[in-house]
């Protein structure tokens, strides 16, 4: 019996320990319409230096199309190894990307920026077409971009 | 075969090919555009660095500079995070203009390149390159046959308006759509990965950076080497971020720059492949070589015409296409008929002889000769005779509908022992006349098949030999056959005569120059002089062919009809009083008309013959060079069109008149005056002078001898000029 409880008590604190260091954070960004092919975007954690964190997010499926997402292909030196496996397809002018992931509670309200870079064939490449800082008070709040993106927006 | 192919394809193409063609069209005028703006504002010999440093001052906010193929200089910057790119003069460095790309030029790319369906639209557009380069093969092979081969592909195309279009628009377009349709699906494959790789992999990002104090751009060395020309794209460090670096691309390869030294790092030549991609790619776009861009832009604006014309002719053969009724199973039937068609027109003979013999009582069945295969025997139980009706292709090939039948008859082991009868049908005016034909009895006859009838002709689809042959068929049947058949019939239409002017009378040669006019203009369809209309008297199935002099912009239909007293037709219409009407239909004959260019043309006839020539010379507006030759029986009886020629001649529409009687003190014929003109005929057909006779078979004969005399020097006969198609003949008996 004592075991039993032994092993609920580490059960619920391992359960309760993964909730206290992670959340779910809801990246929503909306495109202008641009009017051009699908764009490819790169979302990417930055410290408030600019020091690249991690990777969150690249839409856009051609590895050889990434080094126009260019901020974030020179912090990321485009190593494979940073963005496998969350990876999406390209958005289309006018749509609106929602990506869903878990973020260690360390990055918020410590001075960390979410960056979205962006690219689109034959037109500009917009390195930090949106910096936002990640904080609770922003979260929520739409953010105007200065490329393709029309708004950006965060929820914790 | 190769015509199904090519119709089936242009057909489910069309649409997808159109727009392909439109919008590169379109697209194409770009780099010329962009050459004349970078024209306007001069070449630059500076370096990268130079620029880079001017636009320090003006564009502080710069991230990036690139240089489009044709020499624009695009500067992107951020500025209070707004981003905006200028224009700008690469050897002032000042602003020309701020830069957008045109949203207009966006769309057609879009459209050009993935029908503005993305991923799905680009395999289409792969698929519509494929297409367009299958059917300009196609196209080419069908002219080149159609033509008796490579060597004789730039000849003069024969057949109706839209056809001859279609061909020459095709002929001059062929090289272009043909480059045009290769790089755009070897620019299709690359993007889907079909093909390796083309792409040199990326230089790796240096590991390396000093990252010193940033120097000012235009000291950095490496930026001072490279001439702008060689510049593609230089994107700048992020501000603030001192090991950051600049990344350059150049027109040989990548690198990075940094920006404490100016040292070049990890720099990276283009590998072969990419310079490949890059060639097509300009071969493609004109990016680069604007020339180039502008024929190809020219050449796919073909496309569309080839598409409609495409389109008019395949839906007039279908048209035209012929069902046999009651056709008996190839089991029962005793008769067998096989036909070989190229444009259908044969399918009328055999459908109107299939039922013929069907009223007759017999079982008839009626099939296409690519359907005889080597075990006939087994297939025709009950056979007791075969006919074989077939046309010629070009050069003696066999047409459509026949292509795989001599090498199934090769093949054929145990001969069938009911006999055989051939007829043939084609063009007197072409030297391989029923060539086919003939090949096909000399290969029966070489494999031991009995002979029903020896084999026959019918020039130009005449219906006056066709039902002699019927008769012929009926004696050896033991049965009375009539054959009515009179090809493309279509509905008549009422023509009432306005104007009637009559020669000859006194010299036994009653001539009338026939003027109708259609209840309304419209009812006249279209028509040039040289065309045939088919005019039915009353009580005649079979209607009489004559040469018209006039064309449908004339608002005319004008006949020279010649009367002989046993002639059905001819006595009706020179019966004929003003207001009196005919019904009459009309023939294409689009081989008897002067060929399009400067080169001169003689004009030979006699008679009625001078009919179609004098619409010819009516027509003739760009004053080309016509000497014409014209034989009459006496000047002051019937002298035809005589104050009209003079008319011409003096306004130049007409060069030379040669005309000359038979029933004077000086009497001649046309081919006594072509004799004594031999010289400056000679000249004429030296200059590549086309010659076009219209008249009598007697006539006509006597003017081939004699030219074939006037030319001989030049190493040359008729035979040569028919092949080169400069020698036509519009010939009753």
């Amino acid at each position: 019996m004592k075991k039993l409880t032994m092993l609920l008590c580490l059960i619920s604190a391992a359960v309760l320990s993964t909730q206290a260091f992670a959340r779910e954070v809801v990246l929503t960004t909306e495109l202008k319409s641009y009017g051009g092919d699908g764009a490819y975007l790169a979302i990417y954690l930055t410290d408030a230096e600019g020091q690249y964190q991690e990777t969150l997010w690249v839409a856009g499926q051609k590895s050889k199309y990434y080094k126009h997402l260019v901020g974030w292909a020179r912090a990321s030196r485009l190593r494979s190894s940073e963005y496998d496996g969350i990876t999406g397809a390209s958005i289309t002018s006018g749509k609106t990307l929602t990506v869903t992931l878990e973020l260690a509670d360390r990055y918020i309200d410590s001075g960390f920026q979410l960056r979205v870079d962006s690219s689109v064939e034959d037109m500009r490449d917009n390195r930090n077409d949106v910096v936002v800082p990640l904080t609770s008070e922003g979260a929520g709040k739409p953010v105007a971009g200065s490329g393709y993106i029309k708004v950006f927006s965060y929820s914790l | 075969m190769l015509r199904k192919f090519h119709s089936c394809f242009g057909l489910m193409a069309t649409l997808l090919v159109v727009i392909l063609a439109i919008t590169g069209a379109v697209l194409s005028v770009n780099p010329f555009l962009e050459r004349i703006q970078t024209q306007a504002t001069g070449a630059s010999s500076v370096s990268i660095a130079e620029l880079a440093g001017k636009l320090a001052v003006s564009h502080p906010g710069a991230q990036q500079i690139q240089r489009t193929a044709s020499g624009s200089i695009i500067v992107y910057f951020s500025d209070n995070n707004q981003t905006g790119a200028d224009l700008i003069n690469p050897v002032t460095g000042a602003t020309i203009a701020a830069y957008s790309a045109s949203p207009i030029t966006m769309w057609f790319k879009n459209l050009h390149r993935s029908f503005l369906l993305d991923i799905p639209g680009r395999i289409a557009v792969g698929i519509a390159a494929f297409m367009m380069l299958l059917l300009t093969f196609t196209g080419a092979f069908m002219l080149a046959k159609q033509l008796g081969g490579w060597g004789h592909i730039l000849r003069p195309i024969q057949g109706s308006l839209k056809q001859r279009l279609h061909s020459q628009v095709g002929r001059l377009a062929v090289l272009g759509l043909i480059l045009s349709a290769s790089t755009g699906l070897y620019m299709s494959a690359a993007t889907f990965e079909l093909i390796p790789e083309y792409q040199s992999a990326e230089p790796a990002f240096p590991e390396q950076v000093k990252g010193g104090v940033p120097s000012s751009i235009d000291s950095l060395a490496a930026l001072k080497d490279i001439p702008l020309t060689e510049l593609r794209e230089l994107v700048y460090p992020y501000p603030g971020d001192q090991y950051d670096f600049y990344s350059i691309t150049t027109n040989q390869g990548r690198g990075f720059v940094d920006q404490a030294t100016g040292e070049l790092l990890s720099y990276q030549a283009y590998g072969n492949k990419q310079k490949v991609y890059e060639f097509i790619y300009m071969l493609h776009s004109g990016e680069g070589l604007w020339w180039l861009g502008l024929l190809l832009g020219l050449s796919a604006l073909a496309v569309p015409l080839m598409s409609w014309t495409g389109i008019q002719i395949w839906w007039r053969r279908k048209r035209s296409s012929i069902t046999i009724d009651n056709n008996s199973t190839a089991k029962n039937a005793d008769t067998v008929i096989l036909v070989g068609s190229e444009s259908n027109s044969t399918w009328g003979f055999a459908k109107a002889f299939h039922d013929a013999l069907n009223t007759a009582g017999y079982l008839v069945h009626t099939t296409s000769m690519n359907s005889f295969t080597s075990n006939l025997t087994n297939s025709c139980a009950n056979t007791q005779r075969l006919f074989i009706l077939t046309a010629t292709y070009g050069d003696g090939d066999a047409p459509a509908s026949a292509s795989q039948f001599l090498t199934q008859l090769e093949a054929m082991t145990e001969i069938p022992t009911f006999p055989v009868a051939v007829l043939g049908f084609g063009d007197q005016q072409f030297p391989e006349f029923c060539q086919y034909a003939k090949d096909v009895e000399a290969a029966l006859t070489a494999k031991g098949w009995s002979q029903l009838l020896p084999l026959d002709t019918i020039n130009r689809q005449s219906s006056q030999e066709f039902s002699r042959w019927g008769n012929t068929v009926g004696k050896a049947l033991d049965i009375e056959l009539s054959l009515v058949h009179t090809p493309t019939q279509p509905h008549c239409t009422t023509l009432a005569l306005v104007e009637r002017v009559d020669y000859g009378a006194e010299v036994n040669a009653p001539t009338a120059v026939l003027r109708f006019k259609p209840a309304n203009s419209r009812d006249l369809e279209h028509f040039e002089a040289g065309d045939l209309v088919g005019i039915l008297a009353p009580g005649s199935k079979a209607p009489r062919f004559y040469s018209l002099a006039s064309a449908s912009k004339d608002g005319v239909l004008e006949i020279c009809v010649r009367h002989h007293p046993d002639g059905l037709c001819s006595s009706f219409l020179c019966g004929l009083a003003v207001g009196d009407s005919i019904e009459a239909f009309i023939q294409l004959n689009p081989s008897f008309r002067p060929a399009s260019g400067k080169a001169p043309i003689v004009l030979i006839g006699a008679g009625t013959g001078i009919g179609p020539l004098v619409g010819f010379i009516r027509h003739n507006t760009a004053h080309h060079p016509i000497h014409l030759y014209w034989g009459g029986r006496c000047p002051q009886s019937d002298f035809l069109y005589e104050d009209e020629l003079n008319t011409y001649l003096k306004d130049k529409r007409l060069t030379e008149l040669n005309a000359v009687f038979s029933r004077i003190d000086e009497r001649a014929y046309v081919q006594d005056k072509i004799a004594v003109d031999s010289e400056e005929l000679r000249g004429l057909i030296e200059q590549g002078a086309q010659v076009l006779i219209c008249g009598g078979r007697n006539m006509a004969d006597s003017v081939m001898t004699a030219l074939d005399d006037v030319i001989e020097p030049l190493g040359m006969d008729v035979q040569t000029l028919k092949a080169q198609g400069r020698y036509r003949e519009d010939v009753y008996s």
